[in-house]
């Protein structure tokens, strides 16, 4: 097909208009209503006739702002808190997996260990697995057995310096549920950055050795940033993940430790939900995603496409 | 010498620690799913101080009348999901795939409802779902014909639908993808014999599209099994037992009955069921290469 743009049938725009529709309409009415207050959401003064608030937001984040709220007399929601659990969880997590999928993926490339097949195919086995089955192993693990005895050297430790009773264990703590956010995206990071390094030229890397430098300066000065796409997909899918995952880290977190989906969930299992700051939650918690997807689409799209469709 | 040491062992540091955490974090929690599957297991004792009580998790499961209602329920949605994602998707595909100016901006608003949490996507169907205050229903009062039940009788179905919004754009992006790497040469042969275009797509595009589609088909299957967090804000898995999936069921007998034994055996139910579809998507994906080679070896003997 031609480059140029052929003339299409009206209908056609019709249609595409319904699918943009479509699938943002959804997102725009949340927008839109985590503006308004929950009067005017229950009494249905539909469209866009009502007078914007950001109430809801700060009632959401009523716990980091700075200064006293006139509508609130109690700061029941701490969404602000949850918030810097789920930033402080999704990039550790992000940033580890990158580490460790870079060089796991660099050795299995370079040395060849095993065949891409062995890794295309442990990527679609851990794909396979739903976080509701690793429920049950995860909790019972990681509070009973992934433990430091608190009357260890390092047990006592972190007990003198940290406080709390008991032993010392992963459940509860940020470690714990950035450890098996790791192991769920490992594969697939590897994976994809495998499909990157294999085309580095390897007289690159025989140049620079020529040149004196050893195997990790080979790595980190020439390899890594000659994989950077590879790099922003990897860690799109990764982040998206760890931001977004509500399963497994409502049974890990503790009341300190508990993340942004955690809160939505527990206060709409409620009777009666509040939707104005709700909803400004959830948009609150959908804007990261929606930063990269609109500035990182490309990559998005290749590292979803990159299992199913060769070339 | 200490370099040459360093350099042998290379490739062992970096691999290290992610076989590590491999080990620790995912196939060792599996393996102690397993051995706990064969327990009677409640969450105020460890694993060690459990009995075993052999396979009887399994066969309690299998006589349940609740878990064979919820195992129902998952392949229902499944099913119903993936084949009429299939069918949009790829329809969509097929209309959309022209040189259009704007693709970019099209295929990225499109995957946005995918980026989303989906605790979100769970939060706004929630809202638009509801009987007095949601959209549908209002946008159905004024038009004057009458409400609809959306999260209570028709459930399930409410669900479905949430979710093709959500996972349409999947397949539509990965089968216009494969849509673009299509050889033109077929294509312009096709159009030079006067093919008209349905008869491009049904001869032409479909079968040449066939092995991608396949494997869509099969990905989005399993994570079809893998929803929770949508059907969990938007119905709790009511009413009843309506929109009640395995992996829902599960999370309730661990954290509500405090079972983690039958919860444990339930999990290895659902991982046999997508182990299953796993080695048929591995083994399709084997039969698609050896053809692919065989083919090759007779137009190079033909040479």
């Amino acid at each position: 097909m031609s480059a140029q743009t052929e003339k299409q049938h009206p209908a056609f725009y019709a249609l595409l208009v319904l699918l943009i529709m479509m699938s943002v309409g959804p997102i725009a009415l949340m927008f839109i209503n985590s503006f308004k207050l929950d009067v005017d959401i229950i009494s249905g003064t539909s469209g866009l006739l009502f007078l914007p608030t950001i109430q809801n937001y700060e009632t959401a984040l009523c716990d980091v702002l700075p200064y006293e709220l006139d509508h609130l007399d109690f700061c029941a929601l701490k969404f602000g808190g949850a918030f810097i659990n789920s930033l402080i969880i999704a990039l550790v997590s992000t940033v580890l997996t990158l580490v460790i999928g870079c060089m796991a993926a660099y050795a299995l490339v370079r040395f060849r260990f095993m065949g891409r097949d062995t890794v295309s195919g442990s990527t679609l086995m851990v794909r396979m697995v739903p976080p509701a089955v690793l429920l049950v192993p995860v909790f019972g693990l990681w509070n009973n057995e992934f433990c430091i005895d608190k009357a260890s050297w390092l047990g006592s430790l972190i007990r003198d310096n940290f406080g709390g009773r008991g032993d010392v264990c992963l459940a509860g703590t940020h470690s714990g549920i950035i450890l098996i956010y790791i192991a769920m995206n490992l594969p697939f990071v590897i994976w994809i950055l495998q499909s990157f390094i294999v085309q580095v030229p390897r007289q690159l890397e025989e140049a620079a050795r020529m040149d004196g430098a050893g195997p990790f300066q080979v790595f980190f000065k020439v390899v890594l940033p000659l994989i950077k796409p590879g790099l922003a997909a990897a860690a799109i899918f990764t982040f998206r993940i760890a931001w977004n995952e509500y399963l497994l880290a409502s049974a890990l977190s503790d009341r300190d430790t508990k993340t942004v989906p955690i809160l939505i969930v527990n206060n709409m299992s409620e009777f009666n939900v509040e939707w104005g700051v709700i909803m400004a939650t959830g948009m609150l918690l959908a804007i990261p995603p929606i930063i990269f997807t609109l500035f990182a689409s490309r990559q998005i799209i290749t590292g979803m496409t990159a299992g199913a469709v060769k070339g | 010498m200490r370099t040459a040491t360093l350099n042998r062992l290379t490739p062992y540091i970096f691999l290290a620690p992610a076989v590590v955490i491999m080990a620790l974090a995912l196939l060792y929690p599996l393996g102690y799913m397993i051995y706990g599957s064969f327990r009677d297991w409640d969450p105020s004792q460890t694993l060690g101080e459990t009995e075993f009580v052999g396979l009887s998790n399994y066969f309690y499961l299998w006589q349940d009348a609740s878990f064979r209602e919820s195992l129902a329920v998952t392949l229902k949605f499944a099913i119903s999901v993936v084949s009429v994602e299939m069918v949009i998707g790829v329809g969509l595909a097929l209309l959309l795939d022209r040189s259009l100016r704007g693709m970019s901006v099209l295929r990225t608003l499109f995957i946005l409802p995918m980026m989303i949490a989906p605790v979100v996507v769970g939060l706004m169907w929630r809202y638009m779902y509801h009987p007095s205050v949601g959209i549908f229903n209002r946008t159905l009062e004024s038009a004057g014909l009458g409400s609809v039940d959306w999260l209570g009788k028709h459930a399930l179905l409410s669900v479905i639908i949430a979710d093709i919004w959500q996972w349409t754009p999947f397949i539509f992006i990965l089968s216009l993808a494969a849509l673009q790497s299509l050889p033109r040469s077929a294509l312009e042969a096709a159009r030079i014999d006067g093919a008209t275009g349905w008869q491009q797509i049904i001869h032409i595009k479909l079968p040449l599209m066939m092995p991608v589609l396949i494997v869509t088909c099969l990905l989005r299957l399993i994570d079809a099994f893998k929803v929770l967090e949508v059907i969990l804000v938007m119905t709790e898995g009511g009413p009843g037992l309506s929109t009640e999936i395995l992996a829902l069921r599960i999370s309730r007998t661990a954290t509500e009955f405090r079972e983690l034994g039958v919860a444990a055996a339930m999990s290895n139910y659902l991982l046999m069921l997508l182990l299953l579809l796993t080695v048929a998507m591995l083994a399709y994906n084997k039969f698609q290469e050896m053809r692919a080679d065989r083919a090759r070896r007779i137009a190079e003997e033909a040479v």
